[in-house]
């Protein structure tokens, strides 16, 4: 048998929360009605529980039914997140989330399925499924906490650590060549690739919406900074005397500017492109129509490939944040969905029932009879 | 010229040829018209695990074994009466398996010094007289299939590949096939090429008219058909009657069915099949990894489908992780191994049970799961609906342990009536289950603890996403009893670490009595007890047929449920003198048997790949039986 291609035509795009059900406008909730009884537990300082609040606070403006919402988690300090929400939720096994995401996802429409994972998780023991998911385009939202090290297990080094960090179980540096969870996802042709912060509470929460909104796999890295084994990995992007140096926005349909603000308001530092890819110009060297405009929905993800390469290999001195790309491209689930839906729409014409399609099944084409 | 018909009660036919002339299609639709005729059948594909090994070698040889009778019968047969052989390797290959006097009837036209040379020939053992012990045809099927399809236009290469139809006319003629089936067969699955259908029917018309006019064949044969239960039947493998057995899970439980699969050999035509029955809300996903199967079938039982996954023993071993997270989140999950010979890659299209233990014990901690193991290949649509049954009631992950034999093996199929298979409820939570003490004077539950269980199947209840008011969390740490949060609480593990093995424990009394069969009753017990679990259970029974003719007594007990056993099997074990317990491994049943029940079984183990034979078994059944004979008389 040959190979054949069809196509399933598609309302498109359509946002992210279509076909989950949505609350009354008197049903009013807040992020309270989102934190579960449960003691949160991650050690004092920690990153997670700024993006816990931020994720709690944001929920309500989703305004879909609390019931509807699903969390699928890992292992890892992270991976601790569903307990602290009174949605549905499911603490699973390391790496292996986006996998049971994507079961789940398929096989309902009417959930709002998210992922929290970790660096560990989602690009060592994981990574598989990580790029499997966003290669499917499974409607989901995964929230990538990066600290670049190992929590959970005390301290060694993670797939984004940078390059001769010394850990526990790397004295004299580990020798691994890092990830960066921007290029890869983007390598895998995700169609919503974003970057934040965890103590930036504001963008944090836009990139969140607009994750939500993205029909499809949205893979949000959020730096996070582990105050007991990796502290001030993310110092230069938080540190007000540096970070204006160290953060390249990205906004669409604006110009990349960053750096100290000049004459013109903007930052005196601009990105250009080059017959590579791009690279960081002072803005006064060029001429302002040279200035990349950044466009997050251009269909070849070169682009924000190259943008991805602005991020500093080893210690973070520079990064881009921000929606690197946010394409449109039918989901995994809606197909699948619409592929069982045509064939029970179909059998359903004939007037046959479940029961008599069965036995219809059963008998097949060659049977005899016996008296 | 007068030809003979001679009435036979059973015949057993091997077709042998290279992987690429067609033996598997050959022997598929000479079992069809024998179907169709009414025997009763049994069938024993054998092939490479290289989908095309080089032409005309010894490792390129694939074969089809049909065993069909005018009575009941449980195997695909131990040695062929009839070897078509189409080439020097087949021949080679497989003579040795016919029985002395058996009839060969071999393609002449590959019998070339190049060939024989492959096949590891030093001389043509059609002129040597190697093939003494047997009645040899000698037929050039190649050069008259050629011949008889020129008309077509066909290249001398695609004229010679209806070879095989023309062996088909030729075996179909010998016994008194029915051809209407075969030639309505070939008109659907050739309509787009004309000449290839035309070439293939005109092929397989010419064989039956050569049996009929040739001198070579006097005589022809006449199986009358079986008597069976009146009923209407047809022709199934294992795993088709395993897909077909999850279908209709669906249908009577009301769930959509939702399978993770990742390809892999002799499981992956379940995937292939489910993949057609979409219009029964059945979806298929085609995972990246083995684990990402499992997993994606566990997070569609979570949001309330029926979870699947289909893979072989390699699979299993890396699902193993997801399943413990199936057993500790007590979800409903059918995990279907269609077991083959390893370990590791070992022989991925022969057949083995090795994997009972794995099934039993391969997760880390204490992990129980319930087992079910199909007999038959009609058999894997109960053992699938039961599987099925089993997951939902007690909101866990079972394993249905199927083998490659199962998987291509076919045999009749009774139809059931559908509206006799078992209904299935869900159950689905709906409400809050829970008060704090002291609150709800009204009894109205405040709460929902998704760990609160069933005190009858200790099951906790399944609340699925959408639910209102039910908002949980479930996950691989361990639970709370009751109210399901995290807890590190010694006391507390060791409770649920009970509760879980005491909800699988439970089963035993929702499964029926052990299977027995003993033709002299409990009153006056044989000595002799036969124990087998899975795809034994043919050869088994063919042996313990054959030793009671010879006037043992001897019972016979197989087992459908591996974990829990039937509640009475301790018992029914302790009537005997003996028990004897055959399997495709090397004692992993009676490892288990063992440990149980302190019963001293016997095992008979042979992990060659195929499946066991009744004569072997004939033997040592007799063998048991008669030293126990003699012990007394002494």
């Amino acid at each position: 048998m040959t190979a054949q291609s069809t196509s399933q035509p598609l309302p498109f795009p359509v946002h992210g929360t279509a076909g989950v059900p949505t609350r009354g406008e008197d049903e009013l909730l807040t992020g309270k009605d989102f934190t579960s009884n449960q003691e949160v537990r991650w050690c004092p300082g920690c990153g997670d529980y700024a993006v816990l609040k931020a994720v709690q606070s944001f929920l309500p403006d989703l305004g879909l039914r609390r019931e509807n919402i699903v969390f699928v988690s890992g292992i890892g300090c992270s991976s601790r997140f569903p307990y602290y929400l009174d949605t549905y939720g499911m603490h699973s096994i390391h790496g292996r989330a986006p996998a049971i995401a994507t079961g789940l996802a398929t096989a309902r429409e009417d959930l709002s399925v998210w992922v929290v994972t970790g660096d560990g998780d989602a690009l060592s023991i994981g990574g598989n499924h990580l790029i499997h998911a966003l290669r499917r385009n499974v409607n989901i939202t995964i929230l990538l906490f990066n600290n670049r090290i190992y929590g959970l297990t005390k301290g060694q080094y993670s797939p984004t650590s940078e390059p001769g960090k010394v850990t526990k179980s790397t004295p004299m540096g580990s020798l691994d060549h890092p990830f960066n969870p921007v290029s890869l996802a983007l390598g895998a042709e995700g169609t919503f690739v974003a970057r934040t912060i965890d103590s930036d509470r504001k963008h944090l929460t836009s990139v969140l919406a607009a994750a939500a909104a993205h029909r499809g796999t949205s893979l949000v890295e959020i730096y996070q900074n582990c105050p007991i084994f990796n502290d001030g990995a993310f110092d230069a992007i938080k540190d007000n005397d540096t970070k204006h140096d160290a953060i390249i926005p990205l906004v669409h349909g604006e110009q990349i500017r960053f750096g100290a603000p000049g004459e013109d308001g903007l930052g005196t530092k601009a990105v250009v492109r080059d017959e590579h890819g791009v690279r960081v110009v002072e803005a006064a060297d060029v001429d302002p129509a040279q200035i990349l405009v950044h466009d997050e929905k251009a269909e070849d993800p070169g682009l924000a490939f190259a943008l991805s390469r602005l991020t500093s290999a080893g210690y973070l001195h520079q990064t881009p944040i921000g929606i690197f790309r946010n394409v449109d491209r039918p989901t995994y689930d809606d197909q699948a969905r619409a592929q069982v839906n045509t064939a029970i729409g179909a059998q359903a014409d004939t007037g046959t029932s479940p029961t008599d399609a069965l036995a219809g099944l059963l008998h097949g084409t060659d049977t005899w009879t016996v008296v | 010229m007068s030809k003979q018909v001679k009435q036979l009660d059973r015949v057993i036919i091997r077709f042998a040829g290279d992987s690429g002339d067609g033996m598997q299609l050959t022997g598929d639709r000479f079992t069809a018209e024998s179907a169709a005729f009414g025997n009763d059948l049994s069938t024993l594909p054998n092939f490479p695990a290289e989908i095309r090994a080089p032409q005309g070698t010894m490792a390129g040889v694939s074969s089809f074994q049909v065993h069909f009778a005018d009575h009941d019968i449980l195997t695909p047969g131990d040695a062929p009466d009839v070897l078509v052989a189409m080439n020097p390797a087949a021949l080679k290959a497989n003579v040795g398996d016919l029985r002395p006097g058996g009839t060969v009837i071999v393609d002449t036209h590959d019998f070339t010094k190049r060939n024989l040379d492959k096949a590891g020939y030093a001389a043509n053992p059609l002129e040597d007289g190697a093939l003494g012990d047997y009645t040899v045809h000698t037929v050039d099927l190649t050069g008259m299939t050629v011949e008889a399809v020129k008309e077509f236009g066909l290249s001398r290469k695609d004229a010679a590949r209806a070879k095989n139809m023309f062996a088909l006319g030729l075996l179909s003629w010998m016994y008194g096939r029915p051809t209407d089936s075969t030639t309505a067969f070939l008109e659907r699955r050739f309509a787009k090429v004309p000449a290839i259908r035309d070439a293939n029917i005109t092929a397989f018309k010419a064989g039956w008219n050569f049996g009929e006019t040739t001198e070579t064949f006097v005589v022809s044969y006449e199986i009358k058909p079986a008597p069976m239960v009146a009923g209407t039947y047809r022709n199934i493998t294992g795993n088709l009657a395993t897909a077909y057995g999850l279908v209709a899970a669906g249908v009577r439980s009301g769930l959509p069915v939702f399978l993770g699969s990742y390809p892999i050999t002799p499981a992956s035509d379940i995937l292939h099949e489910l993949s057609k029955h979409k219009r029964f809300g059945v979806t298929t996903l085609q995972a990246e990894d083995e684990i990402a199967g499992v997993c994606a079938a566990l997070g569609a039982s979570f949001g309330g489908a029926l979870g699947v996954t289909t893979t072989s023993g390699p699979g299993v071993a890396l699902k193993a992780e997801t399943i413990g997270l199936a057993v500790m989140t007590e979800l409903p999950l059918v995990v279907i191994d269609v077991q083959r010979g390893g370990p590791s890659t070992g022989l991925p299209t022969k057949t083995e049970q090795a994997d009972l233990l794995q099934a039993m014990y391969g997760r880390n901690g204490e992990a129980p799961l319930p087992i079910i193991a199909p007999k038959s290949p009609a058999d894997c649509f109960d053992a699938a609906l039961e599987a099925a049954r089993i997951a939902i009631k007690y909101r866990t992950p079972v394993m249905l342990l199927s083998d490659g034999y199962l998987a291509n093996g076919s045999e009749p199929w009774q139809l059931p009536e559908v509206e006799t298979l078992p209904t299935i409820e869900p159950n689905f939570a709906t409400e809050k289950n829970h008060s704090p003490a002291g609150a709800g004077e009204d009894g109205q539950a405040t709460d929902f603890w998704p760990y609160l269980r069933d005190p009858e199947t200790l099951a906790r209840p399944w609340a699925i996403p959408g639910t209102p008011g039910l908002e949980h969390r479930i996950g691989g740490l361990e639970k709370g009893d009751g109210h399901g949060n995290i807890s590190y609480d010694p006391g507390n593990h060791d409770k649920m670490v009970r509760i879980r093995q005491a909800k699988v424990d439970g089963i035993a009394a929702d499964i029926g009595p052990t299977e027995l069969d003993d033709p002299h009753g409990p009153e006056n017990p044989a000595r002799v007890l036969v124990l087998g679990w899975g795809s034994t259970y043919g050869p088994i029974g063919a042996g313990v047929r054959r030793a009671r003719r010879a006037g043992h007594a001897v019972a016979q007990a197989h087992l459908r449920h591996l974990n829990p056993f039937p509640a009475d099997l301790g018992e029914v074990l302790s009537r005997y003198e003996k028990v004897l317990i055959p399997e495709m491994n090397l004692g992993q049943l009676s490892l288990l048997i063992r440990a149980k029940y302190l019963v001293d079984a016997i095992g008979y183990n042979q992990v060659n790949g195929m499946p066991l034979k009744a004569a072997q078994l004939e033997e040592v059944i007799t063998d048991l039986v008669t030293s126990l004979d003699t012990t007394q008389e002494a």
